[in-house]
């Protein structure tokens, strides 16, 4: 194998597990470390830069750092990263002085952001500093988007996404709020310098089964159906109530419905419990609120009676797999089931929807009416129209959304000031000792075995009663800070200088994890295989040296399980090997 | 400064046969100099006892004074032990052997500790064939006194104060030879691939199996102008042989050059495999070994590797004519055979 080159910013990114999964990069053990400290503010502010809306992802995150943290590969559970934000946006002192402050001097360039969700208030906040002049479109009042109108305030608390929507728009963001954007072309017309659509995926999918006319009214979209009762259009359902889908909007619905008037709430998935596209945390927060989840039973049929809505008949089914993976749902010949409902809701997937947007203007549309957006820049195929969120690749997450919107701010600099918006500017990077002596390093290097901390809930009874009381409290101060503890501190990297090795074997032996092997150079396939440990997990890379001085061998270390204890350096008598805090930080517009 | 090693492992490194893993056979975190070659022979011990799934308390460690001598807090914490008196770790063990032959005894001594306050004790302990394995960290310094030379620092070797040695070093593997000792090697503690299976075979041998372990002691003694330094030894080490260890049950798998490769069979079945790299030497003929020694000697080179093995090894117990049952768990019923036995004894003699 090649040396590996750990110049390349890349390389030590990818170890930082967490860091590495998140859409929009935050670097995670660096604020982790910070709510340890109880620097809160300074945790928080990590957050803001990255990831824009700290409070509201602390609570809704898809966490995708969370299946890649390095704990759950060592021990079951990996750090409740997204909890974790949730204590440092709880209990973070002023913030706003810590922001760009306004008035900007004007730039004189002008740019349309349709849609008020996640991608175009971070694109917002990522020109506003520079000086640009910010039109926003919303349908809606007020600005969040799928943030206000399809998650529930008890699991995100109107206030908190108010104070993170209005940092940003306090920036001068001119609002056209209650605007329905109807026609791109009249957008276009207004002379922009560029324009931004951030649209979402805002059309629910219905189901048009036998008996789905005549029931009329009971029938209900997932997410309209949220909005409705965000914005209080809706305060009440009936007693026994449906709901079709396996995603998180039908949690969502389901633990909307129960605190809304529904009585049974029975949530009816076609598919089996582990094909179910929600998360696990929030299917089990669903089934705390008393709501049964049935799966393997397409539904076939509204029943109406008299032109009111009866039940639902429901078919069985079991899944077979093939050689690839693929799902066959096979009726299992049982008898069909029957269902009451007062009223059903059917959450089965989302689209996106451009019956707005002229198809004349160079905007080309490709798979699923889908508009053809280049996935480095954002671009659309026309120069002056970038696309990010839900409305660029389909449905996704708020944090995938908030990751588009820096990378279209950062093409839209570029283009309004003629330059090549494929030229991306380079992440970032700092690499820093973390030695304080001989023995100390500056972070707590200490790794115990120590089990996952469930974040307290708020009493059913309360939280049942009222649609606006938040169910999950968050950790206080000290879970926070036990829960911290638990992070392995994958920032900090462990630094081989193959000159100054006597190759001592002091590393290999006291490394917990037997991840430091000396040996002969070979294929990386061989390699693998003849390791202190073997390195099973290809998706880790191997931390290869140059050849070293006193025999012609090579270190390598696995990089998949080392805990970062600093272990290795302590042992080292000639600081061959050295603790070195790496930070990344993707290129934002402002930074 | 970190004082307890994370308790976490490889998920690919399995339990053992019988059922540890590998941490199972450490100790507590070491608190020698960090760098020091001792560790790493703490390293090949536990590396030896997982591999040949020992279970720790069918061992025994046993050591003396000084920084070696330490090192048994180091490994197999779940093991017997005993800190002796300097230089008399020999004698209790001897003890220790005679009253329960049925651990295997694992003494740990150092080059202080046996070439000069022990050096009576270690030569008897050769000289009745103790079942134990005698392993010498040899770092050719005090290191537990700031590094003065050791009996068995080579002549000329130039310490880290300047000083050139004026003595003649002990070679304790000659001399070990010299005394008829059953097993004789040598290795050197940034050497795993060799020590590790030495040590298994040591364990595995029926008698006394001493090695001596080159343990450079980074603090004092790791300078270029000494002969015991890292670069020093990795300069000027050749071996007798490409060393294996084959556990009875185990197939052989490496595959050596015809013609130069060499099986011992020990007793209890397992097997010694080697790829010999000198022609005229064997490992079951002492004279060749003592041979390849000074040739090597006087070329200025460390030969390392099995010297000598004598298969019709008979240890202390055997020579003796006890019984099988360890001493310490006899009861008086086995002792004392009875009035009518004593009867019929003296009748012999009326």
């Amino acid at each position: 194998m090649k040396e590996t080159n750990i110049e390349d910013p890349e390389y030590f990114h990818k170890v930082v597990d967490c860091q590495y999964a998140c859409p929009a990069h935050t670097p995670v053990p660096e604020y982790i470390r910070l709510i340890a400290a109880q620097k809160y503010t300074e945790a928080y502010m990590i957050n803001w830069e990255s990831n824009v809306f700290p409070g509201v992802l602390g609570r809704t995150c898809d966490r995708p750092c969370e299946p890649a943290c390095r704990r759950g590969r060592v021990e079951d559970e990996p750090v409740a990263i997204c909890r974790l934000k949730r204590v440092a946006a709880d209990n973070k002192g002023e913030v706003k002085h810590l922001m760009p402050q306004g008035p900007f001097k004007s730039n004189g360039k002008r740019i349309a952001l349709i849609g008020g969700g996640p991608a175009s208030l971070t694109v917002a906040r990522d020109l506003a500093p520079l000086g640009y002049e910010l039109h926003l479109y919303d349908e809606w009042g007020k600005g969040g988007g799928m943030m206000r109108t399809q998650i529930p305030a008890f699991r995100l608390p109107e206030s908190v996404l108010d104070e993170e929507v209005n940092y940003i728009l306090d920036m001068g963001v001119v609002t056209h709020f209650n605007t329905f954007v109807e026609s791109m072309k009249e957008i276009l017309d207004k002379d922009y310098d560029a324009v931004f659509v951030g649209t979402g995926a805002p059309k629910g999918r219905a189901l048009e089964l036998p008996g789905f006319k005549e029931a009329g009214e009971n029938i209900h979209v997932g997410i309209e159906y949220l909005a409705a009762v965000a914005f209080e259009h809706k305060d009440k359902i009936g007693k026994n109530v449906i709901v079709l889908g396996g995603g998180n909007t039908a949690m969502d619905c389901c633990r909307t419905s129960k605190r809304i008037g529904g009585e049974e709430v029975t949530v009816v998935v076609r598919s089996p419990r582990k094909d179910m596209k929600a998360s696990p945390w929030e299917i089990e927060d669903a089934e705390r609120e008393d709501i049964t989840i049935l799966n393997n039973m397409p539904p076939k049929e509204f029943i109406v009676e008299d032109g009111v809505l009866k039940g639902m008949l429901f078919g069985k089914v079991r899944a077979e797999y093939d050689e690839n993976g693929k799902r066959k749902l096979i009726p299992t010949g049982e008898p069909d089931v029957f269902i009451p409902a007062d009223d059903v809701i059917i959450a089965i997937g989302q689209d996106n929807s451009f019956p707005w947007i002229e198809r004349d203007l160079g905007i080309e549309f490709g798979k699923w009416d889908l508009p053809k957006v280049d996935e480095l820049t954002f671009q659309s195929t026309r120069e002056n129209v970038f696309f990010g969120g839900d409305a660029a690749f389909g449905p996704e997450n708020v944090i995938t959304a908030v990751a588009h919107g820096h990378h279209a701010a950062v093409s839209i600099d570029l283009f309004c000031n003629g330059e090549n918006i494929h030229d991306r500017p380079s992440p970032i990077t700092n690499l820093v000792s973390q030695k304080m002596g001989i023995h100390e390093w500056t972070y707590d290097n200490a790794i115990a075995h120590d089990l996952r901390f469930k974040v307290p809930h708020e009493d059913k009874a309360i939280s049942l009663k009222d649609r606006k009381v938040e169910v999950e409290l968050g950790f206080d101060e000290q879970l926070g800070f036990k829960e911290a503890q638990r992070c392995l501190n994958c920032d900090v990297q462990t630094i081989f200088t193959s000159n100054l090795c006597i190759e001592c074997d002091a590393c290999v032996d006291v490394c917990p994890t037997d991840c430091i092997t000396f040996t002969h150079n070979g294929e990386e396939e061989d390699l693998r295989t003849r390791l202190s440990a073997p390195a099973e997990n290809k998706t880790q890379d191997l931390y290869v040296s140059g050849v070293l001085p006193a025999t012609p061998r090579i270190m390598i270390k696995d990089e998949d399980v080392c805990l970062h204890c600093g272990l290795c350096a302590e042992r080292c008598p000639t600081a061959a090997w050295d603790m070195k805090k790496y930070l990344y930080n993707t290129a934002k517009t402002y930074l | 400064m970190s004082y307890v090693k994370p308790k976490f492992h490889h998920p690919s490194l399995k339990p053992n046969k019988v059922g540890y893993n590998k941490a199972d056979y450490e100790g507590v975190i070491s608190t020698l100099c960090a760098g020091c070659g001792h560790d790493s022979i703490s390293g090949a011990i536990v590396q030896a006892c997982y591999e040949i799934s020992l279970e720790p308390h069918r061992l025994a460690k046993l050591s003396g004074i000084g920084c070696s001598s330490k090192t048994p807090t180091y490994f197999l914490s779940n093991s017997h032990g005993f800190n002796s008196v300097h230089g008399r770790m020999p004698s209790i063990t001897t003890g220790a052997n005679m009253a329960n032959r049925d651990l295997i005894y694992l003494g740990v001594s150092g080059d202080g500790d046996t070439a000069s306050i022990g050096m009576g004790q270690f030569v008897h302990a050769i000289r009745r064939n103790l079942n134990m394995v005698y392993i010498v960290m040899n770092n050719g310094c005090y290191g537990l006194t700031k590094g003065q030379d050791s009996a068995t620092a080579d002549f000329g070797s130039i310490s880290k104060a300047g000083e050139s040695n004026p003595y003649q070093g002990i070679d304790l593997a000659g001399l070990a030879l010299e005394l008829n000792a059953t097993f004789v090697g040598r290795s050197f503690s940034g050497d795993k691939n060799q020590l590790v299976p030495m040590i298994k075979a040591a364990m595995a041998h029926p008698g006394f199996a001493f090695l001596d372990v080159i343990s450079p002691c980074v603090t004092f003694n790791n300078n270029k102008t000494s002969t015991r330094s890292y670069s020093h030894v990795r300069a000027h080490i050749e071996s007798t042989s490409i060393f294996d260890f084959v556990p009875e049950q185990d197939e052989i798998r490496v595959d050596y050059p015809e013609g130069k490769s060499a099986e011992v069979e020990l007793f209890d079945g397992s097997k010694i495999h080697l790829s010999k790299l000198a022609p005229d030497w064997n490992p079951t003929d002492r004279f060749s070994a003592v041979n390849r020694l000074h040739e090597a000697k006087s070329r200025g080179q460390i030969l390392t590797g099995l010297y000598y093995i004598n298969t019709e090894s008979k240890d202390l117990h055997e020579m003796m004519n006890t019984v099988d049952t360890p001493l310490n768990t006899l009861q008086q019923k086995d002792l004392c055979p009875g009035n009518s036995k004593l009867q019929s004894i003296n009748k012999t003699f009326r």
